[in-house]
C-alpha cells in the first residue's frame, strides 16, 4: 500500500493576499509578447509554409513528358490500411502517341478522403513513383461523394514532378539501338 | 514422361538424412516428399522432362565400391565413402535409386541457383508492376530466394514483342519468356495440337506459332497456367485484377461429366477467373477453355433475378406458396435435371414422392474430345441414377413428356432448369398445364411458366456432383447469390415442407440433407457427411449401372468399360 503524506498548506503572505505581484508578472508576459515577432496566422487568408516532407492529400503525378506514371499495379490499393483506394485497371492501346511501351494505366482511380488516414503507405509502396502525399492539407466538401477524389482530380492536385528514370524512353532507345527482335 | 514409379520404396540419403521414397521418381519429387523444395521451371509433373532451365541442379553421389572386390570403400571413421558426381546434375532428370545420396542444400547448389537466376534475369524486363503473373510467379519467388538483388548487367536489354496474339484466348509477352518449353510440350503431349515452337538462337530465341497456325485449341489456356512466368497471359484476364486480391474457392466444373476440379478466383463477390486444381484421378492439372467461360453465366443477360407469379414480381415466399398450390393434389409431372447437384436431385425425388408425380429427365450430349470434355455435357447424370430419378439412361429429348401432355395426363408441371420447348415438347401441348419453373436463366419455357422461382448458379451455392468415374466431388460457394433469392436446396425443402405438412420439417442445410441421404441410400453414401466430402472426394460402386450404355469414351484418366472405371 502506498503511504499517504498529508502536506501542510502554507498561509498566504500579505503581498500575496493583495494579488498585485501576480498581476504584474502576468502583464509582463503580455507586454513582452507585443514586441516579439508574430506567430499567429490569419487563416485562411494567410497560409502556412508547408515543408517539403509534409504528408498532405495523396495525389497522382505525371512525368515531365506529360505521361501518367501510374500503371495501375494496385499495390497502393493493397497496402492502404483503411482501404481508401479503389482502382479499375486498364490497358493502353499500342498505337498511342507519346506513350510507346506503356502498356497499362488506370481506367479509374479513386481515393476516398473520408477514409484516408494520411499514412503515406501508398507513396512508400508505389514502384513507379506515381503517387505522392504533397502539400494539400485541407479538403472539404458538402457530400460524401465530393470527398472521393477521382482520377482527374488526383492528377489536377498532383501536377508534374521531376522523373529520375524515364524508363519508357530508355526502352525506346534500346529498341532504336538495335536490341529489337 | 518420367519413368513410371514403382510403388516399392527405396532408401536414399537426402542432405545427410536417410529417407524413404518411391523407387524411380525424380530428385525434385523425392525432395518435395520430404519438405525440401528444389526450385525448377521447365519440369512439370504431368509433362515429359526437357531439362533445359538448369534451375534444379543438385548434387548426387553413390557409395563407392572397390572395382576388383566389389566391397564398399569406407572412410576413416568407418562410414561408407560417397563418390559425388564432380558436377551438379539436374534433379528433374535424375531418378532416385536405392542408396543414392542427394544434396539439395549445399553451397555449390545455392551458387548454381544464383548463377542461373542471374542469367535468367539478364534480359528480363522486370515489369512485375504490370505483370499478371506477379504474386504467383516462380521467377519472382526464386529471385527472392536466389537473386542477387542488384544487376551487374550494364548493357541495354533486349526488346521483344510484348503483346503477340498466339490465339483467340492467349497473348504472349516475349520478353518475359524464359524458354522453358512447358507450353510446347503441353501442346504436343496433352492437347495433341502441335502449334508452338522456338525460332532463332541465343538471346534471340522467341516462342512463336508455326506459320499459318494459331494456338486455338480448347486447352490453350492451360499453357497460361503452366507458364512459370508471365509470358503467356489469358487475354480474358489480362490486366483485370492482381492475383493477391483473389479469394480462391474449390469448385467443380459443370461443363461435362468429367467434373474437372477447379479454383474459382473472385474478388468482392465478382468472379475474375477459373483455373484448374490438380486431381490425379480426374483432370490431372488441366481443364478446358470452354469450362473457364462458365462464370459469365452469373452476369448473363437472361439471368432471372426476381421470383414471379403469373408475370408479377413477388417475394420468394409467395412464389413458393403459389407453387405448392399448383403442385398439391393434382396430376403432376416433374422434369428433373442432370445438371442439379446430388442434394437437389435427392430433394426433387422427395417432391416426386410427395406429389405422386411422373418423372421425366433428359441428358445433354455433345462430342467427346478424348481428353477432358466428355460426351455427356451434364455434371451429374450419375447422381440422377443414384437418386432414383430414372432407371434407364436418359435420352437427349423429352418425347415421353410430350406424349403424356398430348394425352392430357398431366395438369401441372414442375420443371427444374430444362427448356421443354428445346427438348421436343410442343408448345401447343403446354397450353393447358400450369408450369412451375425452378432455374437460373430464362428461356422459352420459363417465359411460359406461371410460377418462376429463380435460384443460384453453381458458383453461388454448395453441393456435390458424381462424375463419370462415379467419384463424388463437392464444391463450395464462391460468391454470394443475388439479393432476395435462395438456393435450390432451400426452395425445394420449403416446397416439400408445405407438401408434407404432417412430417417433420426438413433441414435445409446440406449436412441435414446428407443425413437423410445416408438414411435413404445407406449402401452408397455410407456415413459420409458433406463437410468430410469437401476435404476428400470418394468413389462409389457403380457396377449396379454397368448394363447402361454410358456415352463417355476413353479419355484422360478414364477407361470406358460401360462407364465404370476399373
Ligand atoms: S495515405 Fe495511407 S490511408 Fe491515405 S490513401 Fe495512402 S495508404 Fe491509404
Ligand atoms: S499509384 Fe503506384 S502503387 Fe498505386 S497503382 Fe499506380 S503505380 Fe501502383
Ligand atoms: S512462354 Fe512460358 S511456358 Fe512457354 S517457353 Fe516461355 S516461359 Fe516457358
Ligand atoms: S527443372 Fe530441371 S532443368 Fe528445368
Amino acid at each position: 500500500m502506498a503511504k499517504t503524506i498529508v502536506l501542510e498548506r502554507k498561509p498566504l503572505s500579505f503581498s500575496e493576499r493583495t494579488y498585485l505581484p501576480q498581476i504584474a508578472t502576468g502583464l509582463k508576459t503580455t507586454f513582452s509578447n507585443m514586441f516579439k515577432p508574430k506567430v499567429t496566422l490569419q487563416y485562411p487568408e494567410e497560409k502556412p509554409h508547408i515543408p517539403n516532407n509534409y504528408r498532405g492529400v495523396p495525389t497522382l503525378v505525371k512525368d515531365p513528358n506529360g505521361r501518367e506514371k501510374c500503371v495501375s499495379c494496385q499495390l497502393c490499393e493493397f497496402v492502404c490500411p483503411p482501404k481508401a483506394i479503389r482502382i479499375t485497371p486498364g490497358s493502353v492501346p499500342e498505337d498511342q502517341e507519346q506513350r510507346e511501351h506503356v502498356e497499362k494505366a488506370p481506367q479509374e482511380f479513386e481515393i476516398n478522403m473520408l477514409r484516408c488516414i494520411y499514412c503515406g503507405y501508398c507513396q512508400e509502396v508505389c514502384p513507379e513513383e506515381a503517387i505522392f502525399l504533397q502539400d494539400q492539407y485541407s479538403s472539404s466538401g458538402y457530400s460524401r461523394e465530393e470527398m472521393i477524389n477521382n482520377k482527374q482530380k488526383l492528377y489536377e492536385l498532383g501536377g508534374t514532378l521531376p522523373d529520375r528514370h524515364y524508363k519508357w524512353d530508355k526502352k525506346k532507345q534500346a529498341e532504336v539501338h538495335g536490341n529489337t527482335h | 514422361m518420367i519413368s513410371p514409379s514403382k510403388e516399392d520404396l527405396v532408401t536414399i540419403t537426402l542432405n545427410g538424412v536417410e529417407v524413404e521414397v518411391p523407387n524411380g521418381i525424380n530428385a525434385v519429387e523425392a525432395a518435395a516428399l520430404h519438405g525440401k523444395e528444389v526450385p525448377h521451371y521447365c519440369y512439370h509433373p504431368k509433362l515429359s522432362v526437357a531439362g533445359n532451365c538448369r534451375m534444379c541442379l543438385v548434387e548426387m553421389g553413390t557409395p563407392m565400391r572397390d572395382r576388383s572386390t566389389g566391397e564398399a570403400i569406407l572412410e576413416d571413421d568407418g562410414s561408407p565413402k560417397i563418390g559425388w558426381v564432380p558436377k551438379p546434375v539436374i534433379g528433374c532428370a535424375t531418378n532416385v535409386s536405392a542408396g543414392m545420396h542427394l544434396r539439395t542444400e549445399s553451397d555449390l547448389v545455392t551458387e548454381c541457383r544464383e548463377g542461373i537466376m542471374e542469367f535468367l534475369l539478364v534480359n528480363h524486363p522486370l515489369d512485375c508492376p504490370i505483370c499478371d503473373q506477379a504474386g504467383e510467379c516462380r521467377l519472382q519467388e526464386f529471385a527472392t530466394d536466389y537473386g542477387r538483388g542488384f544487376s551487374r548487367y550494364i548493357e541495354r536489354k533486349n526488346v521483344k514483342p510484348k503483346r503477340t496474339r498466339l490465339g483467340p484466348r492467349v497473348t504472349l509477352d516475349d520478353e518475359r519468356c524464359i524458354l522453358c518449353s512447358r507450353c510446347i510440350r503441353f501442346s504436343q503431349e496433352v492437347a495433341k495440337d502441335d502449334v508452338l515452337g522456338f525460332v532463332d538462337r541465343g538471346s534471340f530465341s522467341t516462342l512463336t506459332c508455326f506459320p499459318g497456325k494459331e494456338l486455338s485449341n480448347n486447352y490453350s489456356l492451360n499453357t497460361v497456367d503452366i507458364c512459370p512466368v508471365g509470358a503467356l497471359t489469358s487475354t480474358d484476364f489480362r490486366f483485370k485484377m492482381r492475383v493477391w486480391f483473389l479469394k480462391e474457392t474449390k469448385s467443380i466444373c459443370t461443363e461435362s461429366s468429367t467434373g474437372c476440379n477447379t479454383i474459382i478466383s473472385s474478388r468482392e463477390g465478382v468472379i475474375q477467373r477459373i483455373t484448374p486444381r490438380r486431381n490425379d484421378l480426374v483432370n490431372d492439372t488441366w481443364m478446358t477453355d470452354s469450362g473457364r467461360e462458365i462464370y459469365k453465366l452469373v452476369k448473363a443477360e437472361n439471368r432471372i433475378l426476381r421470383p414471379s407469379v403469373d408475370g408479377k414480381d413477388l417475394p420468394l415466399s409467395e412464389g413458393i406458396s403459389s407453387a405448392v398450390r399448383i403442385l398439391k393434389d393434382r396430376k403432376v409431372g416433374v422434369v428433373a435435371s442432370c445438371k442439379s447437384t446430388l442434394e437437389e436431385q435427392f430433394l426433387t425425388k422427395l417432391v416426386i414422392d410427395a406429389t405422386n408425380a411422373q418423372v421425366y429427365i433428359r441428358g445433354h450430349f455433345g462430342e467427346d474430345d478424348g481428353i477432358l470434355l466428355s460426351a455427356d455435357r451434364t455434371p451429374n447424370l450419375r447422381g440422377a441414377l443414384i437418386n432414383g430419378l430414372t432407371d434407364s439412361y436418359p435420352e437427349d429429348h423429352l418425347n415421353g413428356l410430350n406424349e403424356a401432355l398430348a394425352s392430357g395426363e398431366l395438369e401441372s408441371l414442375f420443371v427444374i432448369d430444362e427448356d421443354l420447348l428445346a427438348s421436343g415438347v410442343d408448345q401447343e401441348n403446354l397450353k393447358d398445364v400450369d408450369i412451375v419453373f425452378l432455374g437460373t436463366h430464362s428461356h422459352a419455357t420459363s417465359n411460359m411458366a406461371r410460377v418462376v422461382l429463380p435460384s443460384f448458379t453453381v458458383f453461388e451455392k454448395e453441393g456435390s456432383f458424381i462424375n463419370k468415374s462415379f467419384i463424388v466431388q463437392a464444391f463450395e460457394q464462391a460468391i454470394p447469390g443475388p439479393v432476395g433469392l435462395s438456393s435450390q436446396v432451400e426452395i425445394l425443402s420449403q416446397i416439400i415442407n408445405h407438401l408434407r405438412v404432417d412430417s417433420d420439417p426438413l433441414d435445409a442445410k446440406l449436412d441435414g440433407v446428407w443425413k437423410s441421404m445416408g438414411e435413404v441410400l445407406p449402401d452408397l453414401m455410407g456415413d459420409c457427411d458433406f463437410r468430410s466430402l469437401v476435404k476428400a472426394p470418394f468413389q462409389i460402386d457403380g457396377s449396379k449401372w454397368s448394363h447402361l450404355d454410358f456415352v463417355e469414351k476413353n479419355a484422360l484418366n478414364f477407361e470406358s468399360v460401360k462407364g465404370v472405371q476399373v
